[in-house]
């Protein structure tokens, strides 16, 4: 006799259960990621196409520099000439929706596991269990739950990108060097002083690697997500696909590259340390050269502190 | 002079059941015997001291015999296990949170082994950081910034990152950070020991000088023996956990409490740590300067006593001079009778002060035709320095 484990049994009891039992909790959770992509859609559509795409250009620009500006400019050029700009802008609302929602949830998450020991090992699991998991599976219980539709697409995103954000956070967290945490109690810090002016700001570039992650992720599954009618560049590739038309996925799969290679050098940008940056103003209009001030100024008498 | 911290029972055992390693400690058994019966790592044992408002008290061992532990314990970064630390008459072993906070904000600040500055701050935002944290505003926390770190010499830098500057601006910054919120208590923790020697000679100049300005109480952590010597008021040798001696650095070199002291100061450089009162001898003849001693006086307790120089004190001991067999035969001649010690003075001589190291000393010592007096703060003769006298104190200590 052949025995299998029904745990795809239980699996789909657990999830009638809840859709019985637990519907108010769809809808509320659907009516608030609804309003937020709704929201976010409509502030992206509001200004003509070419003031969106001048924005995105200065934002390269601005953070990055003006070569990656330039190949911004190219690159949006490419998607309006492919006539695929609404389907981007669809996309870049999902990108953005999702990953709003896992940030306020994954950068708290992050901070408590970087801070209890007791947190972080309860949350492993469950990370690695939401990341090794095949991204179409979280797909069936989202369309179970949310119908099909931007909503579902958005919820499955969030779960497939939630994880490196909060890692990375917990990491950073961690991180910190020892004496600077040393320091910032030494100095009076309250535990809640130690987190926003200590350990936070030390952590930034490792939470904003995080933040650069999950936005990738989120792009990723959006196209994933476009199987339940998630909508945007998602839909070219499919269609490419379920067409077998070889030159329509491409030209969604070029897309889809181009916003990835945007998003993930301007969110980069955001990760550097500030020194790195900002050096040329510090040092060029304020401070003599570094052989001239560590003898003798310091040699100088002054009063300490007065 | 009040005493500003006093340590009494002071122990740290790091572990999950330090009740029962105390009571082996108690029994007399060693860290180590402790660690391999409990697993338990004593941090310090029974420490107890008094540091004297002003006072520069050095904390010196080797790496892991306890003294960042007994430092972090002074503003309760490390919890203590057992014993009292009275700062200011108050035990802060038995604060509250909130006042441990008042007291780290107000009374204490810390310079750390690797600067620890805040790499997301500028220079002045870090020696401003514990003013921020005590809730300054920010005018007032940036003048207050401003002028610390004019202190150390730093102002022009106010707008720079900490990763621009050189590890000893760094730590300058560091010193300016722990200065701005004018505590009356520094705890540093081997502040200079990341620093190369040459600025780290620096640096140690730069604490005196502030030092001299304005006094702290100071904790200073240091494996370096010169540099204790160099900037202690008073050591306390630690070996294990264990406070083994606490004194002067002289007091400590002249008689090392074990083997262990004994080996820390095998290749100090002792003419450093010596000064000229402690190696003049008073085996010189004396002359006291009043009206009834006269020049002919003088020269019979010479020729008595066989030697060639007298050294002239007045009644309160205060030196005046010196006089020769020769000088004082010439001012006789040239008076027909009627001369005065004073009359017979060899010429440019100048007295050393007896705080000078012996390492100072020993140019003029070489220099010198005559033993070298030696005077205390008030002018008072201590005593002369022969070379001989000075090649024995070298002798002795070796
Ligand atoms: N957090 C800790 N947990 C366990 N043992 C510690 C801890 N901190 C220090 N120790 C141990 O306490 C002893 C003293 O360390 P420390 O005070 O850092 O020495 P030092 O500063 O003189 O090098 C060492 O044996 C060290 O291993
Ligand atoms: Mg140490």
């Amino acid at each position: 006799m052949k025995f299998e484990l029904p745990l795809g049994d239980l699996v789909e009891a657990v999830v009638e259960f809840l859709m019985r039992h637990a519907q108010w909790l769809f809808d509320a959770i659907e009516i608030v990621v609804g309003g937020l992509a709704d929201g976010i859609g409509a502030a992206l559509e509001f200004p003509p196409d070419v003031v969106l795409a001048g924005l995105i250009v200065g934002l390269a620009f601005y953070r990055v520099g003006w070569k990656f500006a330039v190949f911004a400019a190219v690159a949006l050029a490419v998607i309006f000439a492919l006539g695929l700009w609404p389907q981007t802008v669809d996309t870049l609302t999902l990108v953005l929706t999702a990953t709003v929602i896992a940030l306020i949830l994954g950068i708290p998450l992050g901070i408590a596991a970087g801070r209890s020991d007791r947190i972080e090992s309860a949350l492993r699991p469950m990370l690695d269990l939401m990341q090794t998991m095949p991204a179409f599976v979280y797909l069936i219980p989202a369309a179970m739950f949310f119908g099909l539709g931007t909503v579902p697409g958005v919820i499955a995103t969030i779960v497939f990108a939630l994880p490196p954000v909060v890692r990375l956070t917990s990491l950073g967290i961690r991180q910190v060097p020892e004496e600077l945490v040393e320091a910032g109690l030494a100095f009076g810090c309250t535990s809640r002083q130690l987190l926003f002016k200590v350990q936070i700001p030390t952590a930034l570039p490792s939470i904003m690697a995080g933040v650069n992650q999950t936005i990738m992720l989120a792009l990723s599954m959006v196209v994933i997500a476009s199987m339940i009618g998630a909508g945007g560049l998602g839909n070219q590739v499919l269609r490419g696909i379920q067409r077998l038309d070889i030159g329509l996925g491409f030209e969604g799969g070029l897309a889809v590259v181009l916003v990835a290679i945007l998003l993930d050098r301007i969110t980069q940008s955001f990760g550097k340390p500030r020194t790195k940056s900002a050096p040329m103003t510090a040092r060029g209009s304020t401070a003599p050269t570094s052989e001239s001030a560590d003898r003798p100024a310091a040699m100088q008498p002054a009063e300490p502190g007065a | 002079m009040t005493t500003k911290i006093a340590v009494r029972g002071l122990c740290k055992v790091f572990g999950t059941a330090p009740a029962k390693a105390l009571e082996l400690l108690r029994r007399g058994l060693s860290k180590e015997e402790i660690f391999a019966r409990t697993g338990q790592t004593i941090g310090v044992h029974d420490a107890n001291f008094e540091i004297e408002a002003g006072e520069i008290f050095v904390v010196m061992g080797l790496s892991g015999s306890g003294k960042s532990t007994l430092v972090r314990m002074l503003n309760r970064l490390i919890e203590p296990t057992a014993g009292e630390i009275v700062v200011d008459g108050r035990d802060i072993t038995r604060m509250s949170r909130r006042e441990l906070i008042e007291l780290r904000r107000r009374d204490m600040s810390m310079v750390f082994q690797n600067f620890a500055l805040m790499p997301h701050l500028r220079v002045w935002e870090n020696a401003a950081f514990g003013l921020e944290v005590a809730g300054f505003d920010p005018v007032a926390r940036r003048e207050r910034a401003m002028n610390a770190l004019e202190a150390v010499g730093l102002k022009p830098y106010a707008e720079c990152w900490p990763s621009e500057l050189s590890g000893g601006m760094q730590q300058r910054v560091g010193l300016a950070r722990a200065l701005a919120n004018e505590p009356s208590i520094l705890l540093m923790d081997e502040a200079f020991s990341a620093l190369d020697p040459l600025t780290r000679g620096e640096m140690q100049d730069e604490l005196l000088r502030l030092q001299a300005e304005h006094q702290r109480t100071i904790v200073f952590i240091s494996h370096d023996l010169d540099e204790a010597i160099r900037i202690g008021d008073r050591l306390a040798i630690m070996e294990g956990g264990r406070i083994v001696q606490i004194g002067r650095p002289d007091e400590i070199l002249k008689a090392p409490a074990n083997d262990y002291v004994r080996s820390f100061f095998r290749n100090v450089d002792l003419t450093r740590v010596l000064t000229a009162g402690d190696i003049a001898r008073r085996d010189q003849v004396t002359l006291v300067r009043h009206p009834g001693e006269g020049v002919r006086a003088a020269l019979r307790q010479l020729r008595e006593r066989d030697r060639e120089f007298g050294y002239v004190q007045d009644a309160r001991r205060r030196f005046h001079g010196i006089v020769s067999v020769e000088s004082l035969i010439a001012a006789l001649e040239r008076s027909n009778g009627g001369a005065s010690l004073a009359d017979a003075f060899l010429p440019d001589v100048t007295p050393v002060p007896s705080d000078v190291s012996m390492s100072e000393v020993l140019a003029l010592v070489a220099r010198s035709p005559y033993p070298l007096p030696v005077v205390d703060g008030n002018g008072a003769y201590v005593g002369a320095i022969s070379k001989t006298a000075y090649l024995e104190a070298l002798g002795r200590s070796r």
